[in-house]
């Protein structure tokens, strides 16, 4: 038994009817990780989280946690929690009863259960007021009375469908440190599901991007980030420039592109359309006369040294040494290219 | 339409509506409340109060063979209250409405949970609301009469049990007894059930029984647990509904008793034929009054207006 990994997922797939959500997928989650299932809507990635929980049964395919094949267990037996999109808190049990759920399940007397109850109240920080029902919280509150719920269980892997999004975007990152914080603490694997590829960056150990049902691509985000593997990461993910070149298309770094023309290097012409002030950058997109567009994130400082204004005529290059990958128009895949052969484009 | 024609239409909307508008801002917004509120204020005041008012009033009048006379005088309930007859058609009339109302609740429970939760289109969910609501478009009387060649020594339910030999002999109690009155009334108020039963199933998120499935209940626990807690409202909602109709029934308890039961309003009845209504009116207010008090009882266990509300 291979217990490497908390979470193996062998060719799943799940269809609706006639429609595949999920389209057979094999993923590795190795002990104690952060994963994030990174997508737009309907990619797949929810209803993946669902069936590692057992919510949802899985059409083919199999899946394993601590190397145990969980695929016909309920959903308590695969020492798995869920943390459902909108907490799915009790609305006739107080907090204290939420949390004591699934001991109360066990059978597990009063004082017992409420005793641990206020243990994971505690270690979400959510101790005091435990007597008041879920709609006299607020829905940070709420979130934390729900972690500790889904935490009580003691299970090896936790499962959250979009925790953050319902949050406002101050709260969302304190939350954001806060999910960190237990799950290295926990020492147990998380699997978060978000759309967000900034949350996704910042939590995330695995990064698994998905798009119509498949993985397009997993890693570090760091990898991910640097190494897209298709236009569509490349543009899902952000912060790069995705650009026709020669018979392909490459992504280029936003923030590697510079203004003016100061070598003889890679280039772009074009004319500006917005100038955004973002503090300790500035956004800076552009059109050329073909019609492609390109943004360059420019260091307040550098930006201020030769400002620039909608309407102007500029070129962007970018370095040499900066990455890029090609990618062909058949099947829209990036293929890595060194840096010395980006010298000949 | 013409391009003109439309752009004097739209410079008319404004300013007619300015037309309504200015008059209704200049009444205190007070009495814009009380405007709203005065019609239902009035159909309640004049088809409700006022006759119950009457009632209270005539049941401390004085009464004779030929006519009533104005009086204040307790006879009236004083009788009602001391004759053991009063006693019997009330404990009857509980006995009924306890079981009914358990019979009903049962039912009315696992309809509701098998068409709010089990039937996924929401056509299919709305054709069997509506099967389930057929009934009610026909008389109660109807449908009342309807169960006696049904159930009758020679109706259809006898014949076909001796028909398929699992009998020899008509079984007799179907008609004529507690048994006949109670399935009359079961099939008169499982749907005053289902409805609000309904009503608060569909608010639960369904979420709410899969995070209880994830916390390792059972289905028997979630549906202790969650499912019957969330849905209390709604069952006190329909007990007090069923529970009112079969207090204040008299047809029923007549027609399908075969005059071995007898129902509160049976004995109302009687007094009016005989044209005593002052104790008529006495029977009726101390109806009232026990009916409040019992609904009161039941409101207590649930918020009802949060229910309505919603």
């Amino acid at each position: 038994m291979d217990t490497r990994f908390d979470v193996e997922l062998i060719a799943v797939t799940k269809r609706y009817g006639d429609a595949v959500a999920v389209d057979d997928i094999s993923l590795r989650i190795p002990k104690n990780s952060y994963c994030c299932l990174l997508g737009p809507s309907g990619c797949g990635k929810t209803s993946t989280l669902r069936m590692i929980a057992g919510h949802e049964t899985i059409s083919d395919g199999d899946i394993l946690i601590n190397g145990g094949n969980v695929t016909e267990l309920a959903p308590a037996q695969r020492g798995t929690a869920m943390m459902f999109q909108n907490y799915a808190l009790f609305p006739h049990l107080n907090r204290l009863d939420n949390v004591a759920f699934s001991l109360k399940m066990r059978g597990v007397p009063k004082a017992e259960r409420h005793r641990q109850a206020q243990e994971f109240l505690a270690l979400v920080h959510m101790e005091e007021f435990a007597t008041r029902l879920p709609a006299q919280l607020s829905g940070g509150q709420q979130q934390r009375v729900a972690l500790a719920r889904a935490l009580i269980t003691k299970p090896s892997v936790l499962l959250l469908d979009e925790p953050l999004s319902a949050l406002d975007p101050f709260l969302r990152v304190r939350m954001r440190e806060e999910l960190k914080r237990l799950q290295r603490e926990l020492g147990i694997s998380f699997i978060h599901v978000t759309h967000s590829q900034e949350e996704a960056m910042a939590l995330a150990d695995l990064m698994v991007v998905m798009e119509d049902g498949r993985i397009r691509q997993s890693g570090s985000p760091r990898e991910v980030f640097e190494r897209p593997s298709s236009a569509f990461i490349a543009r899902f993910i952000g912060g790069h420039n995705v650009l026709p070149w020669q018979n392909g298309m490459i992504a280029v770094r936003a923030d590697h592109c510079r203004i003016g023309d100061t070598s003889d290097g890679p280039r772009l012409t074009g004319r500006i359309a917005v100038v955004e002030y973002q503090g300790p950058i500035v956004r800076v997109a552009l059109a050329t006369d073909t019609g492609v567009e390109a943004a360059a994130l420019l260091p307040d400082h550098l930006f201020y040294r030769h400002p620039v204004e909608p309407g102007d005529l500029v070129t962007i290059t970018w370095p040499q040494a900066a990455r890029m990958s090609s990618m062909h128009k058949d099947g829209e895949r990036f293929r890595l290219r060194s840096a010395i052969a980006n010298r000949t484009l | 339409m013409s391009v003109r024609s439309a752009a004097t239409l739209l410079q008319t909307i404004p300013s007619s509506r300015r037309r309504i508008a200015l008059p209704l801002r200049r009444l205190r917004p007070g009495l814009v409340s009380w405007l709203q509120v005065a019609p239902l204020a009035l159909i309640l005041l004049v088809l409700f109060a006022l006759p119950t008012l009457l009632f209270l009033v005539v049941s401390f009048f004085d009464y004779d063979r030929t006519g009533i006379y104005p009086a204040f005088m307790l006879d009236n309930c004083r009788e009602l209250l001391t004759t053991p007859t009063t006693l019997r058609v009330y404990l009857s009339s509980l006995k009924f409405a306890a079981i009914v109302r358990a019979i009903t609740l049962f039912l009315g429970f696992d309809i509701s949970y098998f068409l709010v939760f089990h039937i996924r289109s929401a056509t299919l969910r709305a054709v069997l609301f509506l099967l389930c609501a057929i009934p009610f478009w026909t008389s109660g009387i109807i449908r009342t009469i309807a169960w006696i060649p049904f159930l009758g020594r020679n109706g259809a339910f006898n014949q076909l049990l001796m028909g398929l030999h699992i009998t020899t002999k008509p079984l007799e109690f179907l008609l004529f007894s507690d048994f006949a009155v109670i399935i009359t009334y079961v099939h008169l108020f499982t749907l005053l059930m289902i409805g609000p039963i309904a009503n608060s199933l569909s608010k639960i998120d369904p979420a709410l029984m899969e995070a209880a499935r994830d916390s390792g209940a059972s289905r028997w626990q979630t549906m202790v647990n969650v499912v019957i807690p969330l849905s209390k409202t709604g069952i006190a909602l329909g007990s007090i509904l069923v529970f009112t109709q079969v207090m204040g029934d008299y047809f029923v308890v007549k027609q399908m008793s075969g005059g071995q039961s007898a129902s509160i309003v049976s004995a109302l009845s009687t007094e009016i034929q005989a044209m005593q209504y002052p104790p008529a009116a006495a029977n009726a207010m101390i109806l009232v009054i026990f009916v409040a008090i019992l609904v009161a009882g039941m409101m207590r266990v649930v918020d009802v207006r949060k229910e309505l509300v919603k």
